[in-house]
């Protein structure tokens, strides 16, 4: 029983982790309809740009700000990338998304550096116990830090009138333009966002799995399952998506085999894309004849 | 300027590294990851081959020439590993080979070196490299082989047989946690538990709390390095896990006492000498020259000596006692005069080549058992 509570715990946890790099990926999507695959490297530059200027003797209080806002500074970047290419298919502008990681990632293998880094936990490194399981501190902030994020998203998308010209964007830009949205300035406000709220994971995140320049692989991939599995753009999906697969991983390391764990994530997403290709949560499609 | 220094200058503006060239110059060739995945590696072992040759043609070089480095970085890929191994016997007609950073580029330039006939020094931990010995083929660090059984022999004299592996699924864990459960039987351990996790996985609580609910377990062992392992030691905290806890040295340096922080207090840590120099005694004669090497890393590059920079000079020493032995520049002469190396002091231990050991370390001298306290090292009694 403890062992059940202990797997969920740890399944959560990780779960959360996919969920916050996840949600980045929703919101771009959301005005847009690319996938962008450098949400990942915002989450490394988030860590990383934390750790070196927490290095640098900055106090937390204005070391985390600033490095959220370095990665909003690099997600304008990208909609600068992206803006330039205009006329080309959604298709062509995710593989230049794709080209933009790698960018990020060699810049900031120079830029850092290529070591392992961490933070010292926010709170307390001291594990809570519930029931003989244990859950770190550091934990429940990632995941009171997602529902946050995913409250405020839920709130702005539906809710509010910025929200809404965001989703009239991605629809139709020109019909968006006939009602009066700048279209360029949704949009800059919708990758700087994504950035930033990839970057917020990228730190809070850090002192759990510490950050290297080449963590935001890994970690974007699983963040995209989550999106998809979920059904992209919704963020509360991202949200879902996540921890089932956090907690799906967990379960198969501890009561099947760990050899397996990383097959589950994909696994998963196969069986999802085939019997629901909109995502647990994802809209359903109508078409107009 | 010649033409040629020219041409090389650009070759460096092109990402090679090189050092200055002259005429006459000997030239030794270097295989290292030192972008990629296995950077951690490569990175401070060509940092501390290039302060080396720095300070050998300060002194006035081997035999009255200087020495070249080539050197290519091959970011841990065997593909690369062999193109830039023929570029080297070919194009730059290297008299050694220093390298690769990793086993799996390795023993992909294996049968290169075989035809060429050119001393290969790797520096890395594989013990299929040397194993059987090949007639060019050497390499300076500790096998993971003697890791498990200096390990294993600590273990056997606290009384704690009941061993848990808990292994990275990457190459350094597989190839370690293959050795361990080989050489087991041997001390008397058992293997009661075997698991494994993705070399980038971010938490290792399921498989830690599968080992915790099992009532025989004595000591857990975890082959790994990087990130892995360092979460492994966080997860073992926060479950309160009460057995011994022993890293490889995969993990032997300050970072990963930066990376773990209070969670890695009491972990007992099987490392090479160099990390832990100033805790030798002074009759050992490795401290002396790994308090100097740490001394002038530490200065020159203003960060923390790793394990691995310290493979690397001691490949270069190899290399460059045995010209001077043998006189010569000649390969076939460099690797006869590497094979009979019976003293050289270095900064892994003292290595004593053999016809058939082209390694040549002993475990005693090689692995040191630590436990780490008040987050620094001390040797485990």
């Amino acid at each position: 029983m403890v062992e059940l509570l202990q797997y969920s715990f740890g399944g959560i946890t990780v779960g959360f982790i996919y969920a916050l790099v996840g949600l980045g990926f929703t919101v771009i999507y959301n005005s847009s309809k690319i996938i962008n695959f450098s949400q990942g490297e915002f989450v490394m530059i988030g860590g990383m740009a934390a750790v070196f200027l927490s290095y640098a003797k900055f106090p937390f209080v204005l070391a985390f700000p600033l490095a959220v806002m370095l990665a909003s500074l690099l997600g304008y970047m990208l909609f600068k990338l992206v803006s330039m290419s205009q006329n080309s298919s959604v298709t062509s502008l995710i593989i230049l998304t794709l080209g933009y990681s790698i960018f990020v990632r060699g810049a900031s293998q120079v830029g850092f550096d290529k070591q392992m880094h961490t933070l010292p936990a926010f709170i307390s490194d001291t594990p809570i116990s519930i029931f003989g399981a244990t859950i770190t501190p550091q934990a429940i902030l990632v995941i009171v830090v997602s529902l946050c994020i995913v409250f405020a998203l839920y709130y702005m998308f539906n809710k509010t009138k910025l929200g809404k010209a965001m989703l009239a964007t991605a629809d139709n830009k020109d019909a968006a333009k006939l009602v009066g949205i700048s279209v360029k300035k949704i949009l800059i406000m919708n990758f700087m966002i994504s950035s930033a709220i990839a970057a917020i994971g990228g730190i809070v995140l850090t002192p759990i799995t510490s950050t290297n320049y080449e963590i935001g692989v890994i970690l974007g991939l699983k963040g995209f399952c989550a999106a998809i599995i979920g059904g992209i753009g919704n963020p509360f999906g991202a949200v879902f998506g996540g921890v089932l697969l956090g907690i799906l991983e967990s379960f198969v390391a501890g009561y099947l085999s760990s050899e397996y764990k990383d097959a589950v994530a994909f696994i998963v997403l196969l069986l999802i894309l085939f019997f629901f290709p909109g995502g647990l949560f994802g809209a359903k499609k109508s078409s107009r004849v | 300027m010649t033409k040629t220094s020219k041409v090389l200058l650009g070759l460096l503006a092109m990402g090679f590294s090189l050092t200055a060239y002259a005429k006459e110059n000997i030239k030794i060739g270097a295989l290292v990851a030192a972008t990629g995945p296995a950077s951690f590696l490569g990175d401070p072992e060509l940092k501390t081959l290039e302060m080396y040759i720095e300070k050998i043609n300060a002194a006035g070089g081997v035999m009255g020439k200087n020495i070249e480095l080539i050197a290519y970085d091959t970011g841990a890929n065997p593909k690369k590993a062999t193109t830039f191994v023929k570029r080297l016997i070919s194009q730059d007609k290297v008299v050694a080979i220093l390298g690769g950073s990793a086993s799996g580029e390795t023993m992909a330039i294996l049968p290169f070196i075989k035809k060429a006939k050119i001393p290969l020094v790797s520096m890395a931990g594989s013990i299929k490299i040397v194993k059987p010995a090949k007639k060019f083929v050497f390499k300076t660090p500790a096998t993971d082989r003697m890791a498990c059984e200096k390990i294993f022999e600590y273990l056997k004299k606290k009384s704690k047989t009941n061993v848990a592996l808990i292994s990275g699924n990457g190459g350094f864990g597989k190839s370690m946690r293959a050795q361990c459960k080989e050489v087991a039987p041997a001390f008397g351990v058992k293997i009661v538990a075997d698991e494994t996790y993705g070399p980038k996985d971010t938490d290792m609580t399921p498989q830690l709390t599968k080992i915790k609910s099992m009532t025989n377990v004595d000591a857990v062992v975890n082959p790994g390095f990087g990130q892995g392992p360092a979460i492994v030691t966080k997860n073992f905290k926060q479950l309160g896990m009460k057995q011994t806890l022993v890293q490889s040295h995969g993990v032997a340096s300050k970072k990963f006492i930066e990376l773990t922080g209070n969670a890695s207090e009491g972990v007992i840590v099987a490392s090479p000498p160099v990390v832990v120099a100033a805790l030798l005694k002074d009759s050992n004669p490795i401290k002396q020259i790994a308090l100097d090497y740490i001394n002038d890393y530490e200065t020159k590059y203003n960060a923390p000596v790793s394990t691995f920079g310290g493979y690397a000079y001691d490949a270069l020493n190899l290399v460059v006692n045995a010209m001077k032995e043998a006189n010569s520049t000649d390969p076939k002469a460099i690797r006869d005069a590497i094979e009979s190396t019976t003293s050289y002091v270095g900064l892994n231990g003292i290595y004593k080549m053999s016809k058939n050991d082209h390694l040549g370390l002993d475990i005693d001298s090689s692995i040191k058992m630590l436990v780490i306290k008040n987050k620094d090292w001390q040797l485990a009694k």
